[in-house]
């Protein structure tokens, strides 16, 4: 921007709001923010209820809004579903070999339970539901977690009334009282025990998952005295990194596909892979499962339950052919607004086009 | 091959040869060496021959705008652990710390932790909100903030959670899994101190709530103190505009303390009179103890280190003789003092080599050279910070917080490094 116009739009901005004096001791940069502004964006609720806007909503509501919008993930009675997280359960477990930490077992304040949910709730749809609605939910979670009745509404009013199990379950970090002490003497240089032996080893667990192993040529790998004789090139990828092609089956479908265009889409799947599965004994997950979709009508996979939004575009007539798979992939939320696919879209359309060749490999 | 030269000298070689090579600089020792042990049979026709590369031409000035590293260093990516999260877009991944050398992190490698994706947010859309406890509510644009007086400062961002899954025992076998949830950069931006001056602090205002501008807006609370001592807004890194990933256009920079309070794409800075509570410092970032009751406010990292190179991704490629052993320690108390090192699983230590001064709250180079006998090693790392804190081992750990806190695991890592010079993550005893 020339100097000119920044001129001309700081002169426009002292006529609407007033840019600040300078005071002495600040540099009187930026503006007074509007009330307006201040309440979209200062929406913080701190444990004592402050900052909670005024509104109620009851468990009844809150159970259809939490099967519309959040069951899909955390399962119907917020049990969790999947590999997402469950909301409530686990009282008791806190000091278990495999602790379940949840709102109910674990969270001190519902406050917090109403903040996170108002900001970022529903996972790729944040902050769409309606003040009432995130007092619905709430009280639908409080219900789910055993902490109230099903006639229950929470509104503003009664809020702090509400504790959650584990509120005295914490305490400031005593890290400095407790560990210094003993993590602040002298450390011993030689001859500190015994010889030691391996007590465990990672690959025993077999959960890493596959890396380069990378390796320098040496002189000796030259003049043939090396450790190694293996080690002629710079970097070798571990064997177990080849991906393994399903071979059998998708071959015979994929005739008329180009193998590259498939293979491409196949490395781009992983995107897709937390929530759908695709080939043999697929099954649906958190999306449906995709065998035989290009051709298929919207929204028809059996067992599956589809959003309002989706049942519709299947009831309007949306086939998913290449143009309709291609315009959904770009753009989930533009095709289809307000379905469930939380998923914000594949930008590249040469790997749009890759993983509608893959999708393709597995349509009859 | 056991007749070789190089094996004789490099197992006969007494201590004054080594102080030799050492002041000569290790650098030069492979030459050094080769000169007096191996023998080609043949010339190298690498050297013989005349080579494309020094016939041909080579990429014009025009060919590449913005540059991405060689494509022989393709394998030099982040990474990232699937099962791990629900979901990549809720997640993490991970600095391949064993393929770099020096202190700075690149930022096109630099680990990233998103709860909602990276957005794109331009310049032009970001608004900076100072909110609550102030004389003056302000917005300020971006380019507000570059009017402002700039500071220059370096520091290492670890998030709470790395080697955390390392609590139940060795899991996961290659360093950049184990403690790659870490970076280093030098930040320009502007301290919080002349932003919250900007505003006004009132008298009560003695906590700030910190938030990003993406849909998880990843909230926290900081206390006061904290604020005005060294924390700073950042919009540069290692000389250039931050990435997407790490928060463009404007991220926080909270020395020393975890990650997570690092806000990314910061929206408003809320000054108040308590911290808020929210999830990322209840649900998580609180470390349950074996006791069932967790610690809260968990902020600084303490003094830690890892051995980057040999690793599991970075064996011993050669055989018996000249080696480099390095890694990187630090601490959210301050600066590293001294880093000892020990072949043998803890029961004897040697201290390392700093590459450099250290600096506080920010990455320290070691490095020991060494001359490997071909003999099993179980290389450890110790960090010690300024204040005197000695990094402890696992078992010191575990011994007080137990299995299940998932963070602020700064445990001391041993790598076994078998005969074939093959490196593997196991905990011994
Ligand atoms: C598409 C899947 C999805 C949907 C739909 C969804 N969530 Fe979530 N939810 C997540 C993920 C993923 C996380 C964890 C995010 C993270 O770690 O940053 C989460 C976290 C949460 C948490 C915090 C859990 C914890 O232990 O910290 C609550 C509470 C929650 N969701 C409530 C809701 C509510 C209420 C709805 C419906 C309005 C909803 N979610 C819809 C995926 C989803
Ligand atoms: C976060 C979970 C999630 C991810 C990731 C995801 N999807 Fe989906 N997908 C869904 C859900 C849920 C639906 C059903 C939407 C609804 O009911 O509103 C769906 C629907 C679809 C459909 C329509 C199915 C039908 O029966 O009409 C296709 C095709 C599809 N997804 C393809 C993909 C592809 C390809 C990817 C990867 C690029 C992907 N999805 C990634 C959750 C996901």
């Amino acid at each position: 921007m020339s100097k000119c116009r920044k001129l001309i739009t700081t002169t426009a901005l002292m006529g609407v709001i007033g840019v600040l004096p300078a005071f002495a001791d600040t540099l009187g940069l930026g503006r007074l923010a509007l009330p307006e502004e201040i309440a979209a964006w200062d929406v913080a609720v701190m444990p004592d209820g402050r900052g909670l806007p005024e509104g109620a909503g009851n468990v009844f509501d809150g159970e259809d809004l939490w099967i519309d919008y959040c069951a899909v993930c955390h399962g119907d009675f917020a049990e969790g579903a999947g590999v997402w997280p469950p909301i409530v359960g686990g009282r008791g477990t806190l000091t278990a070999d495999r602790p379940l930490k949840t709102v109910e077992s674990y969270w001190p304040y519902l406050s917090t339970v109403w903040d996170y949910v108002n900001r970022s709730m529903p996972f790729g749809a944040a902050q769409t539901l309606e003040t009432d609605e995130v007092y619905a939910i709430t009280a639908y979670i409080l219900y789910s977690a055993g902490l109230v009745d099903d006639d229950y509404e929470l509104t503003h009013e009664n809020f702090t009334e509400n504790r959650l199990p584990n509120e005295g379950g914490f305490y400031f970090d005593d890290r400095a009282e407790v560990e210094f002490p003993i993590f602040t003497q002298e450390p011993c240089m030689s001859d500190c025990g015994a010889p030691v032996s391996i007590s465990a080893r990672a690959t025993t667990l077999n959960v890493t998952p596959d890396f380069p192993i990378i390796r320098n040529l040496y002189t000796e790998d030259l003049i043939g005295n090396g450790a190694a004789d293996a080690a002629a090139e710079e970097v070798i990828e571990d064997a177990s990194a080849q991906p393994e092609a399903e071979a059998g089956e998708a071959e015979t479908q994929m005739a008329s596909l180009d193998p590259e265009l498939v293979a491409a889409g196949e490395a781009a799947w992983r995107q897709c892979r937390t929530c759908h599965q695709i080939g043999d004994g697929a099954r649906n997950g958190t999306g449906p499962q995709l065998n035989d979709i290009v051709g298929k009508m919207a929204a028809q996979v059996d067992g599956f339950r589809y959003s309002p939004a989706f049942v519709d575009a299947g009831e309007s007539g949306v086939i998913w052919d290449e143009a309709t798979l291609d315009a959904f992939l770009e753009n989930p939320a533009g095709m289809i607004p307000r379905n469930r696919m939380s998923f914000r879209g594949v930008r590249s359309a040469d790997e749009r086009a890759a993983l509608i060749a893959y999708m393709k490999s597995y349509t009859n | 091959m056991t007749d070789t030269p190089m094996d004789a000298k490099g197992k006969s070689r007494g201590a004054s040869r080594r102080d030799f090579l050492r002041t000569a600089g290790l650098a030069a020792g492979g030459a050094a060496l080769g000169a007096g042990a191996g023998r080609a049979a043949t010339p190298d026709p690498l050297i013989t021959e005349v080579q494309p590369w020094a016939s041909f031409l080579g990429e014009g000035v025009d060919a590449t705008p913005y540059g991405m590293p060689i494509h022989f260093e393709d394998h030099v990516v982040r990474r990232n652990v699937e099962w791990l999260t629900a979901d990549p877009i809720a997640s993490i991944n991970f600095t391949p710390i064993h393929a770099l050398d020096g202190t700075i992190t690149p930022q096109g490698c630099a680990f990233e932790r998103h709860h909602s994706g990276a957005i794109e947010l331009s310049k032009e859309d970001y608004r900076l909100m100072i909110t609550g406890l102030v004389e003056k509510p302000l917005i300020f644009t971006f380019g507000d903030l570059l009017r402002m007086p700039r500071i220059q400062r370096t520091f290492f961002c670890e998030c709470a959670a790395n080697s955390g899954m390392e609590w139940g025992g060795a899991q996961l076998n290659a360093a950049q899994f184990t403690h790659g949830m870490i970076h280093n950069m030098e930040y320009t931006g502007v301290s919080l101190r002349t932003l919250l001056n900007e505003a006004g602090v009132k008298p009560e205002g003695s906590w700030i709530y910190v938030e990003g501008a993406d849909a998880s807006s990843n909230g926290r609370s900081i206390p006061m103190e904290k604020a005005l001592d060294d924390c700073m807004i950042a919009f540069f890194a290692n000389g250039e505009a931050l990435r997407m990933e790490h928060g463009y256009p404007v991220r926080l920079v909270v020395p020393g303390w975890e990650g997570n309070l690092w806000v990314k794409w910061l929206r408003r800075i809320g000054v108040h009179d308590a911290p808020i509570y929210s999830r990322e410092e209840t649900s998580k970032y609180t470390d349950l103890m074996p006791d069932g009751r967790a610690r809260e406010f968990t902020w600084a990292m303490h003094a830690k280190s890892v051995i980057t190179s040999p690793s599991p991704q970075m064996p011993i490629g050669h055989g018996p003789g000249p080696m480099v052993i390095t890694g990187l320690a630090w601490s959210g108390l301050g600066k590293i003092a001294r880093v000892d090192v020990s072949l043998d699983g803890g029961v004897n230590w040697q201290t390392a080599r700093l590459a450099g001064e250290p600096g506080d709250k920010a990455l320290t180079r070691f490095y020991v050279d060494h001359v490997w006998d071909g003999k099993p090693m179980y290389l450890q790392s110790r960090a010690i910070d300024e204040t005197g804190y000695v990094q402890p081992t696992k078992e010191q750990l575990r011994a007080i917080r137990g299995v299940n806190s998932i963070y602020h695991n700064n445990g001391i890592q041993t790598w076994y490094v078998n005969e074939s010079g093959e490196a593997e993550n196991v905990e011994v005893s």
